[in-house]
Parts: structure tokens; C-alpha cells; sequence
């Protein structure tokens, strides 16, 4: 569960990024986040993982009130999600099998454990016979697997996506949509913000359009609805 | 923390290192760099200092006394003055020496010839002075000069002047290169640590984006700094354990009887090694702990 209430955010430059948000998102649903460029998605989501903290208005995630939480409960809730990124952000000098089990390792679960674990992510992301090699050894698209793979192994609730596809091309795109809906298939919310209009329009999922900091739109199953 | 993490940890901390090869190696010779400088510095100041307190202690003046023919009258006199010099405040030490005694001295010194006055001795019998304070020895020596039956008093006024300048101007020296020595260590250190942020930033967002906490992603950090200290006062220790021994062993020998003198090899060379080693620990536990703390905030 996500749900924000009264949301704004004004950066200390005096941008103002999110303009009074209320929203909510139920378990196991898919959402979209779209809008133009500088729009506010990017805040949006890290307002989810406490990456920066709303001026005023309230954040709940999972039944907590995230923007009351102290600096040292993070931690706790960056367990209870998964983050992916454009850019993977994955530890170059790490292995592909290393980068995965960090996530479990920071919360010291068991080696046998994190093995397993790890294993059968990668197996979900297809890529268990690359777990020895670099991430530079590796494609775009197979790197964005190990990252989606780092954000599900401990089994988060909530996976959120900020333009995971933005670096990749349209065969590896949909190749990372797939692992996204098998994620959401499987009982696990997913929140992607995203500019991929061909990906919007074809998988149908419920669109949030955020504009000037703003819910513009809020559709089930609804469109991109912006040109280019 | 369970045992497992700990382990982990230390793990992490020596895989990091060799990871990091090129900017351990930095790290690591900066600190190898600096305790050099310490090592060589400590040892000049410790040996300067040993030389400056030996020196001084034994800085005296020498009291002649008036000749009075009538013995007992004499040693009435040299009594009475040795309690007024001893009750002077600040005089450590006041030892009478007898004429003969100064004789022998002068015998001693200068060669049997001098055997000749033992008929008859034209010395004076003297009082030998040690102020508490080695610095204050000349203001002593002006008292003693103004007391009764004091026909003078040698105080080698300008050799003693010229001993604590030069030692004073050692100190100077040595506290001047102390603070550039500060300087440049700070200097060399937080460049390195400059470069090893940018180097770990990612390293560390992307610990935290997983849910590290942070003395998770603190301790291996400060391990690692730990290991670079060590590793990094290794050449110094021995580098200077080796170069002491041989300055010594050169050295020792022909500065008998001089002013300047070596300290033994041991302990000073123990305890050299030791400030280093601990030196070296402490500025790679500090580098590290600057270079996370600052990400470990937002
Ligand atoms: N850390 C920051 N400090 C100051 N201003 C910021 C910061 N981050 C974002 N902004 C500003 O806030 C506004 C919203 O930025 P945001 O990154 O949320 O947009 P976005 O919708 O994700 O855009 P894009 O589609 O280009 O990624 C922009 O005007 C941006 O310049
Ligand atoms: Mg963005």
C-alpha cells in the first residue's frame, strides 16, 4: 500500500516538484508514472524510499508514515522495496552473482539462504549461467536484469521504477516489461515512471500523468496520451 | 552484529583493498610518506632533546673564594657561605672543593708538572653551583657575586648565554618544521580521501539504497583504513629501524666525549616504531571515517 496525502515539495532552489499530491495505490496493482520531462516523476518516486523527504504532506507506505521516521528506521523501510534505476547502478568490481546477494547480506540473512535466493532470481531474470561474470562483461539489457534481480531478492512488497527502460532498445525494453509483469504477476506492487509511450499503449495498466508537480490524469488502463 | 557479518566485514575490508589496487596503493603510500617524515623527525627531536636536558644539567658555576690565612677564620668563612648560597632559591646543588682538592683537579687536567705547588698551593678552594632550573643560573651567579668572602665567580657568562640560544633556536626550528610537517600530512591525506570518495560515492549510495545501515556500511570502510595504516608504516619502521642502527653504530663511537649524544638504538627505536605504527592506524582510521561520513548523512 501507497499512499500520499497532501504532498509538496519545494527543492532549496525554490523548485517546486510536487504541488499538493493524494494518491493511492493497493497491493498488487501496476502503475505507470508519466508526464513531461521536469513534470515532478522522478520526486515522486523518491519521495516513496525516503530519498528526499516531502515539505509537507504525508507518505505512507506499508502502514508506515515514512515522513515522521527517524534517519536510522531507512534502512528498514529500503528493505521492504525494491528500487530500479535507468542506469542499473550496479557495483562495476562486483560479480553479476555478488551484486545480487548484496541486498541480502546487508540484511545479514544466511549464506545458504542468500545463495538460494540469489539463484532463483537470476533464474527468473534468465541470466543464472552469467552470475560469475562483470556487469561490464554484460549487455544493457542483461545489466537492468541484474538490477531488477538486486530489487526483488528480498522479496519487497513494492518494486519501484524510475525509467527503467530509458537506456535500453525496444527488443530489451520489452524483454525487462516481461520481468516487470511476471514481478507483479507474482502479488508484488510495481510503480514505474516511464517515457515509453509504445510500452504504455500496449501493456494497459492504470497511468498516473503528473504535470507542473500535479496529478493531471489518473486512469485505469488508460493511455500515454503525450506525442512523440 | 552477528559473528557471520563481523566476518564478513573483515572480509570485505581485504577484498576492498586489492579491489581498489591503485587507490589503496595512493592511500597507502601517502601514509608510508608521512611516517617517514615522523619517524625521521621524532628521532632528530628526541636526540636534539636528550642533548639539550644532558647539556643542561650539567651547566654550573664555579665560586672562588677569598684567601684568608688563619685556617680557622677560613673555614668559618667558607662555612657561613655555603649556607648563604645554598639558601638562595632556585641553587639545586652546592659542592665545596677544597684547595687541594682543586689542585688535584689542576693535576689531573693539565699533567704532573703541576705537582710542583703541592708545597705550596696558590689556589683558591671553590664552591660548585647547580641551579634547579638551568636557565637560571646567571641570576644565581649574580647573587653569589654581591655575598661576603666571594673573590669571584666564573660562570662562563657567554658560553652558557650561546648554549641555550643555540638550544632554544633547535626547539624553534623543530616546532617550525612540526607545523609544516602538519601541514603537508593533512595536505597529502585529504587529497587521498578527496579521490577516494569520488571513487566510493556510488559504492555507498548503493548501499544504502538496499538498506545498509550505516555502521554496515561504516565498518568495512574503517577496516580498511585500519589496513592501510598498517601496511603504510611497514617501510617506515624499517626504513628507519635500519638507518638509526647504522647512523649508530657509525657514529656512536666518535662522539665520546662530545656534546651531542645518541640515544641507545633500543628502546628509542621500539618506541619510534611504535608512535609510528599507531600513527599510521590512527590517519587511516580518520581518512576513512571523513571519507564516509559525509554520504552517510544525507
Ligand atoms: N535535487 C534537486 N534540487 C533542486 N531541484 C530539483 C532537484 N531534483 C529535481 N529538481 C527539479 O524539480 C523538478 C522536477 O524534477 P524531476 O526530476 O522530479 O522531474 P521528472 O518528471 O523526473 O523529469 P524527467 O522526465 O526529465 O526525468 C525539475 O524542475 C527539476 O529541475
Ligand atoms: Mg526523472
Amino acid at each position: 500500500m501507497i499512499s500520499m496525502k497532501d504532498v509538496y515539495k519545494k527543492y532549496p532552489n525554490g523548485v517546486v516538484a510536487a504541488n499538493g499530491i493524494s494518491v493511492d495505490i493497493r497491493q498488487g496493482e501496476f502503475v505507470y508514472v508519466v508526464g513531461p520531462s521536469g513534470a515532478g516523476k522522478s520526486t515522486f518516486i523518491k519521495m516513496m524510499y525516503s530519498e528526499e523527504k516531502p515539505t509537507s504532506g504525508d507518505v505512507i507506505i506499508n502502514g508506515k508514515n515514512i515522513t515522521k521516521m527517524k534517519r536510522n528506521q531507512i534502512p528498514q523501510l529500503r528493505r521492504e522495496l525494491g528500487v530500479v534505476f535507468q542506469d542499473f547502478k550496479l557495483l562495476p568490481k562486483l560479480s553479476v552473482f555478488e551484486n545480487v546477494a548484496f541486498a541480502l547480506e546487508v540484511i545479514e540473512e544466511h549464506p545458504k539462504v542468500i545463495k538460494k535466493r540469489v539463484m532463483e532470481v537470476l533464474d527468473l531474470v534468465g541470466l543464472k549461467h552469467k552470475m560469475r561474470m562483470l556487469p561490464s562483461e554484460l549487455s544493457g539489457g542483461e545489466q537492468q536484469r541484474i538490477s531488477i534481480a538486486r530489487s526483488i531478492v528480498n522479496v519487497p512488497k513494492i518494486v519501484i521504477a524510475d525509467e527503467p527502460t530509458g537506456n535500453l532498445d525496444p527488443e530489451n525494453s520489452w524483454e525487462i516489461m516481461k520481468i516487470f509483469e511476471e514481478i507483479n504477476t507474482r502479488g508484488t506492487t510495481v510503480v514505474m515512471a516511464t517515457h515509453n509511450r509504445e510500452i504504455v499503449n500496449t501493456i494497459r495498466k492504470r497511468v498516473i500523468a503528473i504535470e507542473g508537480g500535479m496529478i493531471a490524469r489518473d486512469i485505469d488502463g488508460g493511455d500515454y496520451g503525450y506525442e512523440g | 552484529m552477528k559473528a557471520r557479518t563481523i566476518r564478513r566485514h573483515f572480509r570485505e575490508s581485504l577484498k576492498s583493498l586489492s579491489r581498489n589496487g591503485w587507490m589503496s596503493f595512493a592511500s597507502i603510500s601517502a601514509v608510508t610518506v608521512t611516517l617517514l617524515l615522523v619517524g625521521v623527525f621524532a628521532i632528530i627531536m628526541l636526540n636534539l632533546n636528550n642533548t639539550a636536558s644532558s647539556v643542561e644539567e650539567d651547566v654550573e658555576v664555579k665560586v672562588l673564594i677569598n684567601i684568608i690565612e688563619d685556617e680557622q677564620q677560613l673555614k668559618a668563612a667558607e662555612d657561613k657561605l655555603i649556607q648563604q648560597v645554598k639558601s638562595i632559591s632556585g641553587v639545586a646543588e652546592a659542592r665545596y672543593s677544597s684547595k687541594d682538592e682543586e689542585l688535584n683537579l689542576l693535576i689531573e687536567k693539565l699533567g704532573e708538572e703541576f705537582k710542583l705547588y703541592e708545597q705550596s698551593n696558590p689556589l683558591r678552594s671553590a664552591i660548585y653551583v647547580k641551579a634547579e632550573d638551568p636557565l637560571e643560573i646567571l641570576t644565581i651567579s649574580e647573587k653569589i657575586r654581591k655575598l661576603e668572602n666571594v673573590h669571584s665567580v666564573v660562570d662562563g657568562k657567554d658560553t652558557v648565554e650561546n648554549l641555550f640560544g643555540f638550544l632554544e633556536t633547535a626547539r624553534n626550528i623543530g616546532l617550525v618544521l612540526i607545523l609544516g610537517l602538519l601541514f603537508t600530512v593533512i595536505f597529502l591525506i585529504s587529497n587521498t580521501i578527496r579521490i577516494t570518495i569520488i571513487a566510493r560515492k556510488d559504492e555507498i549510495e548503493i548501499m544504502k539504497l538496499v538498506g545498509a545501515t550505516n555502521s554496515f556500511v561504516r565498518i568495512p570502510f574503517l577496516l580498511e583504513g585500519i589496513w592501510i595504516g598498517i601496511l603504510g608504516s611497514i617501510i617506515p619502521m624499517i626504513a628507519v629501524s635500519v638507518a638509526y642502527h647504522n647512523i649508530y653504530d657509525a657514529l656512536a663511537p666518535r662522539l665520546k666525549g662530545q656534546l651531542l649524544q645518541l640515544l641507545e638504538v633500543s628502546p628509542l627505536i621500539w618506541q619510534v616504531n611504535g608512535l609510528m605504527i599507531i600513527l599510521g592506524i590512527f590517519i587511516g582510521l580518520w581518512g576513512s571515517f571523513m571519507s564516509v561520513r559525509k554520504f552517510l548523512k544525507a
